[in-house]
């Protein structure tokens, strides 16, 4: 029997893997997602056939409210929010490995090996760090909790004293596993560490935290499968580990940051000197003068930020597009890597609007097109655009990779005002000869363009 | 006793290996759908807490383990539900309407 289920854990392990390889290209993603949810299928079905398994009451009860509850939140949540929903996930994800790590523990009473014991600690702890972090995350992107960094004094000296404390107690547990106070206390440890880590954290950095968060729930899960001798879950556990630590990486490239950094250095505290543009004058265009640009030009590109999302702009920028595609013009959509509330959160929001995929383009896809382009349509979007980040090396951004839109003939920005995105950082692309500026409403905005457009 | 151990490292680090070389194929496009994705995966701690709500060893394991039950399945089902309902969306070519 045992032999049994070994091997139907290979093959689930087999089809999570090739769902996960399945899952790099949009034409197979879906197939991929399936393969994923057969092989988790699989492997719970054959847990069920354990002899160990004396009660199924329980876990039957468990399993449908389980279900009931997360079809709901799958089914209601706005494409917009999915950046929390995930963060709530990953925090569910934690929080049960931790809770499984403490079941086994209170299941043998401190008679362990020194392996399951490590692995006890440290699946405690990283569960319940990512448990109470993302949390914050959550609250943070759901609007629950100020989203502006909150930073006090000795905050790291508090983090660092904490986190030796853990190790401390750790060390103490783990020579004396029977010592359950000591596991007590790193569990209380690992709950404040969460919130700490991640109250600090600017919204913008959101999409670095969430990356992060989502790596840790797989490496809890991963020291749960050490202290169950279980292959699956250190072969899942390692996957989303890895998969978090590249998203995480990809972020930290893009906002040329690290991850050191975005922890210990929020940002917008940062007092920037935009002394020198005082006299600068914006003009402002409005959108007859877009709409004239928008229908001389060959080759539009269009860059849309998070603000295309909050003005819930996206379905009417798809109405335009395609007025503009059928007036034989050549549109694509250029899209930044943290345009978004996390890794790609951007297709998806125009995936909802119906834009088809072969118009998306990322970053290195579309930057050397823009200088062959008559118009860049920037919505919503400014850090990502400022060109500061090429030449400038005083700015804070100087090094992040952004879009050349400034290379473009014209640039037209639709913006609700003047003031800097998240960096805190002025925007010369602002004052740019080529560049029109259209303050408003960006939902508004285009609406008034498709009007003029059809006319 | 080491022995074991030593090959649950093995299958760790392979593991890791295997999933670097796969998800660095994916294109920032399908970064969501990638994460939500991983996110129902790493989810598998249900196969664990499967064991701890139904062992009955004493009361206290079975509530942990229930508990865990309930959020982990949450997650796995949430989590592949909702990859499901984003990449439905992802089309190409002419879209009608």
């Amino acid at each position: 029997m045992n032999i049994i289920i070994a091997l139907a854990y290979l093959l689930s392990s087999i089809l999570f893997i090739l769902g996960l390889k399945n899952l790099g290209s949009p034409k197979t993603a879906r197939r991929g997602n399936q393969l994923a949810m057969t092989a988790m299928l699989i492997a719970i079905i054959v847990t069920l056939t354990k002899n160990e398994i004396l009660d199924f009451t329980l876990i039957i009860i468990g399993l449908i409210i389980g279900s009931a509850i997360g079809a709901i939140i799958a089914r209601k949540v706005q494409m917009t929010a999915v950046p929390q929903m995930v963060a709530l996930f990953n925090g569910l994800g934690g929080g049960a490995s931790a809770l499984v790590a403490l079941a086994e523990y209170n299941r043998f009473s401190g008679d362990l090996r020194i392996d399951v014991i490590i692995s006890m600690v440290v699946s405690l702890f990283i569960g319940t760090v990512t448990f109470t972090g993302s949390l914050v995350a959550f609250g943070k992107l759901q609007g629950l909790i100020r989203s502006a960094p909150v930073v006090f004094k000795a905050q790291r000296f508090l983090n660092i004293l904490l986190f030796t404390l853990f190790l401390i107690m750790g060390i103490i547990v783990i020579i004396n596993p029977a010592n359950s106070t000591g596991l007590l206390i790193i569990l209380a440890i690992a709950l404040i560490l969460g919130i700490l880590f991640v109250m600090p954290i600017g919204g913008a950095d959101m999409p670095v935290v969430i990356s992060t968060l989502n790596s840790c729930s797989g490496l809890a899960a991963a020291a749960t499968g050490f202290v169950l001798s279980n292959n699956i879950l250190i072969i899942c556990g390692a996957l989303v580990g890895a998969s978090g630590f590249i998203l995480t990486r990809i972020m930290c490239k893009a906002m040329n940051r690290s991850l050191v950094n975005i922890i210990f250095g929020p940002v917008g505290t940062v007092s920037v000197n935009n002394n020198n543009n005082d006299k600068r004058k914006v003009i402002n265009y409005t959108e007859e003068d877009a709409s004239i640009m928008l229908e001389a030009a060959k080759k539009v590109i269009i860059v849309p930020g998070y603000g295309l999302a909050v003005a819930q702009a996206q379905f009417a920028l798809q109405e335009l597009v395609t007025m503009l595609i059928n007036k034989g013009i050549h549109v694509r959509y250029a899209i930044h890597p943290v345009a978004g509330r996390m890794p790609g959160h951007m297709n998806v929001l125009l995936a909802e609007a119906n834009v088809s995929y072969d118009l998306l383009f990322d970053l290195n896809g579309i930057n050397g097109e823009f200088k062959n382009t008559d118009v860049a349509l920037i919505v919503g979007a400014n850090d990502v655009i400022n060109p500061s980040a090429r030449t400038n090396k005083e700015s804070p951004l100087y090094g992040m990779p952004i879009l050349n839109a400034d290379q473009a003939k014209t640039v037209v920005i639709c913006k609700r005002s003047l003031s800097p995105g998240f960096s805190g950082v002025d925007n010369e692309l602002f004052y740019q000869e080529n560049t029109l500026m259209i303050f408003g409403d960006a939902k508004e905005s285009i609406n008034k363009m498709i009007q003029l457009l059809k006319t | 006793m080491i022995e074991p151990l030593l090959v649950s490292v093995y299958i760790f680090t392979l593991a890791i290996f295997v999933g670097f070389e796969t998800i660095t194929k994916v294109p920032p496009l399908l970064h969501t759908p990638l994460m939500s994705g991983t996110n129902a995966i790493s989810g598998i701690t249900l196969v664990g807490a499967l064991i701890s709500a139904g062992a009955g060893h004493s009361t206290l394991s079975t509530v942990l383990g229930l508990l865990a039950v309930i959020i982990a399945t949450i997650n796995v089902v949430g989590g592949f539900m909702v990859t499901d309902r984003m990449l439905e969306m992802f089309k190409k070519g002419k879209k009608k309407n």
